[in-house]
């Protein structure tokens, strides 16, 4: 071990398989993970492919499995993740890989769109905004979930998800229980049956893992929790 | 399966689940006392013999073990051996006929 020296395995690969490739990074105060697979790229390795944007925690789009566990790479130090001074960064579970750290994240938005969740007005809806109040119980719910950034930590740690390809997962489950709570949406009953079919909420074992690993705090357990409960009372009324 | 048919399967299983726990602290209850002064066959027919209250409780415990166990084996069935579609569904079925059949069948003969 050489002191000031880090000891980083990148997963080099495509869908067809693929390894660890192991490289020595100069260590740095205040260095993220992503600044070390950025200087892995930059000085030993150009074909090394991953994905950033915003670098500052708001697209959600550098997530990758450091060290075993999800996280986001750009609010990660690495002081936080290393282990003896040895890091070890792969692609997220549970999503197809397109190339080295990069994973495809088409059937992961494509289970939004399939979650319906998008602001759809209510018919009618006329030209004012609309008054919603902060302190609402609905509000507050929506505001619990609102913050998620899209990063898939949460999917790629749902067991869930690893045993049922075809489960909606936590991020577009808690999407749409925002907008169960959004007063202004005009598609709850179609939403609830949407999130409560084969493969949608029910199937939730409320491990919560999701809620330990989300980068943002948000528990998306407590979402689907509660689109259980709409789904439930939604049946009992004969509405879904 | 549709959406409110999953939500009553859900609906089902977590009714049966707070049935069965009344029922197993009953029945534990039940156990540790009824064991002070020895258990033996003759005891349990002699408290439960022409008794329609203990007939009662128990054919309920069945009818929820009946109910909750096969929707857990059926979403344990879809999970870790990714079994799916119709056939599940009768399987799932017919276990929860089979339990309270063979359950209530136990039940008559403690009441009988």
């Amino acid at each position: 071990m050489v002191p000031g020296t880090l000891y980083v395995a990148l997963w080099r690969g495509d869908a067809a398989g693929g390894a660890f490739r192991r490289y020595r990074v100069p260590a740095s105060p205040r260095q993220t993970v992503l600044d070390i697979v950025t200087w892995v790229q930059r000085h030993e390795d150009s074909g090394l492919s991953y994905r950033f944007a915003c670098r500052v925690g708001m697209c959600g789009t550098c997530a990758m499995t450091v060290n075993g566990r999800p996280r986001w790479t750009c609010r990660t130090l690495v002081g936080a993740a290393a282990r003896d001074g040895k890091l070890e960064v792969a692609p997220l579970a549970n999503l197809p890989v397109v190339k080295d750290l990069a994973c495809d994240m088409t059937e992961f938005f494509e289970k939004w769109r399939r979650a319906e969740g998008r602001f759809q007005p209510q018919p009618g809806a006329g030209p004012d905004f609309a008054v919603v109040p902060p302190a609402g119980a609905a509000r507050q719910a929506a505001d619990a979930g609102i913050e998620c950034i899209g990063c898939a930590v949460c999917y790629a740690v749902c067991d869930v998800v690893a045993w049922n390809p075809d489960y909606l997962g936590p991020a577009a489950l808690n999407r749409a229980w925002t907008l169960v709570n959004d007063v202004r949406d005009g598609t709850r009953q179609s939403r609830l049956r949407a999130v409560a079919g084969d493969a949608g909420c029910h199937a939730c074992h409320s491990h919560q893992s999701c809620r330990q690993h989300c980068p943002k705090h948000l528990n998306p357990t407590a979402s689907i929790a509660g689109l259980k409960r709409a789904a439930a009372a939604a049946a009992l009324r004969g509405g879904l | 399966m549709s959406a409110r048919a999953e939500t009553g399967l859900w609906l089902a299983q977590r009714l049966s689940a707070a049935v069965l726990a009344l029922c197993v602290l009953v029945h534990l209850v039940t156990i540790v006392l009824a064991v002070q002064g020895g258990l033996t066959a003759v005891e349990i027919l002699g408290r439960t013999h022409g008794n329609a209250a203990w007939a009662a409780f128990y054919a309920t415990f069945v009818l929820a073990a009946a109910i909750h166990a096969p929707i857990g084996l059926r979403a344990v069935a879809r999970e870790v051996l990714g079994w799916r579609g119709p056939a599940l569904e009768a399987a799932a079925a017919a276990l929860g006929v089979a339990l309270a059949a063979m359950g209530w069948r136990a039940v008559a003969g403690l009441f009988a």
